[in-house]
């Protein structure tokens, strides 16, 4: 188990390391200077030389890349040029403009995936166990056309009929959770709703397929031919397995929000990372952007490693590979 | 009894399939909205001629300029002269925007998935039937890939990348991020197929390797090929809209619908309809692909429940 | 000598069509009844209906276990019998175990149930169960997982989880099937013994006549959904009444048995489920129709009358 979990730990570092490494060509190596970004297309060419100087761009790529990849492991304080970066646009260290919008981000994506995980699962394992049924049939026509309902219209639907029409709730305004509880649950609801409404979807259909797959299996019928209860066979039994593989679609989905939902945050202006990077395309705002790469990466990675450990611990056979 | 790749008797696998897709009514509904899509798109000069007004012709007398753009009419100027109504700001017809739109959201995602899918079958094949350590390198290379976070190093590349053909630069790096998936697929096909008697024949009389992979095994791995296929159009298609949404996607004045969304936030109190007519062009060709994608999976699902 | 359990006339019918129909078997205490027929033949269907672990099937006919009607009985009542009056082996014992929990939590858990006995008591309880059924060092092995033990092993721990409340009737499933040969005696040995020991009624389902010349005290050939002969193993050995059981007969290798002639294999494949052949179902591949191609054979379903369901008895000897 040990030498399992270190193997696994070994692999995510080797893994952010070449994610740093691909990142870090993109940024530096590719024929656009970052300098130029940096300064701003109006600088001089004295005033661009100075940056890249300043920058580091003027010594050697392994070099650069060492300093990158040392700065990122020293974190905000300990690093020079190039590391997590300065963003010009902002005037701001490109750390803090991470960790400043790092709660929403996080607000938003636990948020929806406790709502998504709990009515996926739920609607995913009713239609598996009543396979067929016309509960099944309109459960799974549902999810089909929720998955396939892009995040804009639901975004600004919701917006247009329960925050204009209706007035039924305020437009999203983040508050932090620290300060106004229940402020930051209702102007979170929506934006909560609209990510969830496309991935419990998705959960409920995954989840459907994988407890059909599982009531099918052999140990099931021996669990009733013990007769245990058929809650206790479903439940105990059935949802034990077939939920597996959803930790891994769960822990990767999450991994991914974490770093910001792009496209929910802007429609909803909500001061996310994905807010922020959509304002870093925007102004081409390159330290920021690799941040957000990097910091995206990172949750992916370690979300992976988290899956893995889960995964041990709930299926003995990875335990004792 | 094991199933023989080609048996003589009978109807062949393929031809079950496709008996079946003709009876499945969610296969055939999501069959006709693909065709009216990809006709669509194809016609799309045709059906702007049609309309009478084009991609770029700005209808300064279809909107409110007092207002700031608003269009005239209650749903964004829908009616007889724009039959989807107009552009708030510009004018310019909804109709024809979403016509050549479809072209760039189909072109697009049909071309990155037809790239990933080569790249993939390929990759997949040689790693499954060479085995040994090229099959450990693309493995690994492929748990890299999968492993990044694709959509924020999409916007990343995009961003940085410089602006010469962004059809084909956002193909590319559509296809860069998705080809491991279908790598795996093929490769876990590839390595059940490896030692089935047919390709041993093949191999003991002196077969050439590629002629072994495209002409032995290919052929008896079409059917996850073209699941995978017809699921990874309407991803790929919510991909392009997301890219376009978030201003790395194709440049203006190229139309396309995540483009028409993002513009559409700023007015999607004033002028609903501006958001709801691409974004159900998008639920449609979604929906469509998704469907016709399940129903061929389960067509061709040799347990098939309705055979 | 009374019966355990009487299955009358059972008939079982799926969405697809009719799997068993007009099954008649009685099973009696210490002794067992070994029941052979093909895959598809309907034995495996029968023994699940008498464990009533069909969910999505009509189940007809009478099953009497024990004095007590148990087709039509509440779901509830065959929980109580289940896993403890009668419980049942699988075929494959890995896939029959749940792969994430201890062997020693899947033997204790119908004890718990069942005997109401506490954790601690539950699990003393599969430690002895491990030990009766020959597992060495039991005590270490109660916490290992299924995937730890040997294909031979794991079948032990399946027959220490359907014995573990003693039960009077034990349904063994093709318990060999997906064994080695070598193990395949062992476990054969294994269920001898416990019935010996306890006296239990044991039902051994099995395509394998090799196997039911081991244990069975008597037979019942299957195919095509209803029995075609059924009799004392020793009788159906030495002189089979039904062509069909004489050529599953000819098509094993039985030196023990003073065979000695050349193998022959039964031609063409068991009848579909959905398009049973007219008249006898064997009639398709049955060497005396295709010798006398008597018509009645094509056009009339033969009753099964004292033990043979068969237009021409005795000419298969």
């Amino acid at each position: 188990m040990i030498l399992y979990l270190g193997k696994r730990v070994l692999a995510v570092a080797g893994v952010l390391l070449v994610i740093c490494a691909v990142t870090f060509t993109i940024f530096y190596v590719l024929p656009t200077d970052p300098a130029v970004h940096a300064c701003g297309k109006t600088c001089s060419s004295e005033q661009i030389a100075l940056v890249r100087q300043e920058m580091g761009l003027d010594r050697p790529i392994h070099e650069q890349f060492a300093a990158y990849v040392s700065g990122i492991a020293a974190g905000r304080d300990g690093c020079a040029f190039p590391c997590f970066g300065y963003s010009y646009q902002n005037s701001l260290p490109v750390w803090d403009l991470l960790t400043d919008r790092m709660a929403v981000s996080v607000s938003l994506a636990l948020g929806a995936a406790l709502l998504w995980l709990t009515v996926g699962v739920l609607i995913g394992v009713a239609s598996a166990l009543r396979k067929g049924s016309a509960l099944d049939r309109t459960l799974m026509a549902g999810t089909l056309a929720s998955a396939s309902v892009p995040v804009y219209f639901t975004a600004m639907i919701l917006l247009l009929v329960l925050v204009q029409y209706l007035e039924f709730l305020p437009y999203p305004d983040y508050r932090p959770l620290t300060e106004d509880p229940v402020g930051w649950a209702t102007n979170l609801l929506l934006p909560w709703v609209t990510l969830a409404s496309l991935y419990a979807a998705m959960y409920a259909r995954q989840t459907r397929s994988s407890m059909i797959e599982t009531m099918g299996q052999p140990y099931i019928r021996t669990a009733r031919a013990k007769g245990l209860h058929e809650r206790t066979v479903v439940t105990k039994h059935g949802m034990r397995s077939a939920l597996t593989p959803i930790v891994t679609i769960f822990g990767m989905d999450l991994g991914g929000l974490l770093a910001g939902a792009v496209i929910t945050e802007h429609v909803f202006g909500l001061p996310g990372i994905g807010q922020l990077t959509y304002d870093a395309i925007f102004k081409a705002d390159q330290p920021v952007m690799l941040g957000v790469t990097l910091l995206a990466a990172f949750f992916i990675t370690v979300a992976n490693l988290v899956v893995d450990l889960v995964y041990a611990g709930i299926d003995p056979r990875v335990r004792y590979a | 009894m094991a199933t023989t790749p080609s048996t003589r008797s009978g109807r062949s696998p393929g031809r079950i399939a496709f008996d079946r897709l003709k009876r499945d009514p969610a296969a055939l509904f999501g069959a006709s909205i693909v065709a009216v899509f990809v006709a669509v798109a194809l016609g799309a000069p045709l059906l702007t001629a049609l309309s009478g007004w084009d991609v770029q012709t700005f209808d300064k007398s279809a909107i409110d300029r007092s207002l700031g753009g608003v269009p005239y009419g209650d749903l964004g100027g829908i009616g007889a002269e724009h039959w989807l109504g107009v552009e708030p700001g510009t004018g310019r017809d909804v109709f024809a925007r979403i016509v050549y739109g479809a072209r760039v959201s189909l072109l697009i995602s049909v071309a990155a998935t037809a790239v990933t899918v080569v790249a993939g079958t390929v990759i997949g094949l040689v790693a499954g039937y060479v085995g040994g350590r090229t099959d450990t390198i693309l493995c690994r290379v492929m748990d890299l890939v999968m492993s990044f976070p694709s959509l924020i190093f999409m916007l990343a590349l995009l961003s940085v990348a410089p602006d010469a053909n962004r059809v084909l630069l956002l193909i590319a790096i559509m296809s860069m991020f998705s080809w491991p998936y279908v790598g795996r697929i093929v490769r876990g096909q590839a390595l059940s197929l490896k030692h089935q008697e047919f390709v041993d024949a093949a191999r003991v009389g002196g077969g050439r390797a590629a002629h072994i992979l495209f002409k032995e095994m290919l052929p008896n791995i079409t059917g996850p090929i073209l699941v995978y296929t017809t699921l990874a159009i309407p991803a790929n298609i919510g991909t392009e809209a997301a890219l376009s949404f978030l201003g790395v996607g194709v440049r203006p004045p190229t139309p396309s619908w995540g483009q028409m969304l993002d513009d559409s936030l700023k007015w999607y109190q004033v002028v609903p309809s501006y958001f709801i007519v691409p974004s159900v062009c998008l639920f449609l060709t979604v929906l469509a692909f998704t469907l016709l994608g399940d129903a061929l999976r389960d067509a061709l699902d040799p347990r098939g429940t309705n055979a | 000598m009374t019966a355990l359990l009487q299955v009358t006339d059972l008939r079982v019918t799926f969405a697809a069509g009719t799997a068993v129909d007009g099954v008649s078997f009685t099973a009696h205490q210490g002794r067992t009844l070994g029941i052979v027929g093909e895959s598809g033949s309907g034995k495996s269907v029968s023994s699940l209906a008498v464990m009533g672990l069909h969910r999505n099937a009509i189940v007809e006919g009478s099953i009497v276990f024990d004095g007590e009607e148990l087709v039509g009985a509440s779901p509830s009542r065959l929980r109580a019998l289940r896993g403890s009056r009668m419980s049942m082996i699988f075929q494959d014992p890995l896939s029959s175990l749940h792969p994430y929990y201890t062997v020693g939590e899947q033997i204790a858990e119908g004890y718990r149930l069942h005997a109401k006995a506490s954790r601690r008591a539950a699990r003393e309880r599969a430690v002895e169960m491990l030990a009766d059924v020959g597992i060495p060092s039991p005590r270490a092995r109660v916490a290992d997982y299924p995937h730890q033990f040997s294909g031979g092993m794991r079948q032990r721990v399946m027959i220490a989880m359907a014995l573990v409340c003693e039960p009077d009737l034990l349904i063994a499933d093709e318990p060999t099937t997906a064994l080695d040969v070598t193990i395949q005696a062992q476990i054969l040995e294994l269920i001898k013994k416990i019935q010996e020991e306890r006296g239990v009624a044991v039902i051994m389902i099995t395509h394998d006549l090799g196997v039911v010349a081991r244990v069975a005290d008597e037979v019942m050939v299957m195919y095509g959904g209803a029995p075609v002969e059924h009799a004392p193993a020793r009788q159906v050995f030495k002189t089979p009444g039904h062509p069909y059981t004489r050529g599953l007969l000819d098509s094993i290798p039985r030196h023990d048995l003073g065979g000695g002639g050349p193998l022959q294999a039964i031609p063409g494949s068991p009848p579909s489920l959905l398009t049973p052949p007219q008249g006898c179902r064997f009639h398709p591949r049955c060497p005396i129709y295709a010798r006398a191609s008597a018509e009645i054979c094509a056009t009339e379903r033969p009753a099964f009358i004292a033990g043979l369901a068969c237009h021409y008895p005795g000419a298969a000897t």
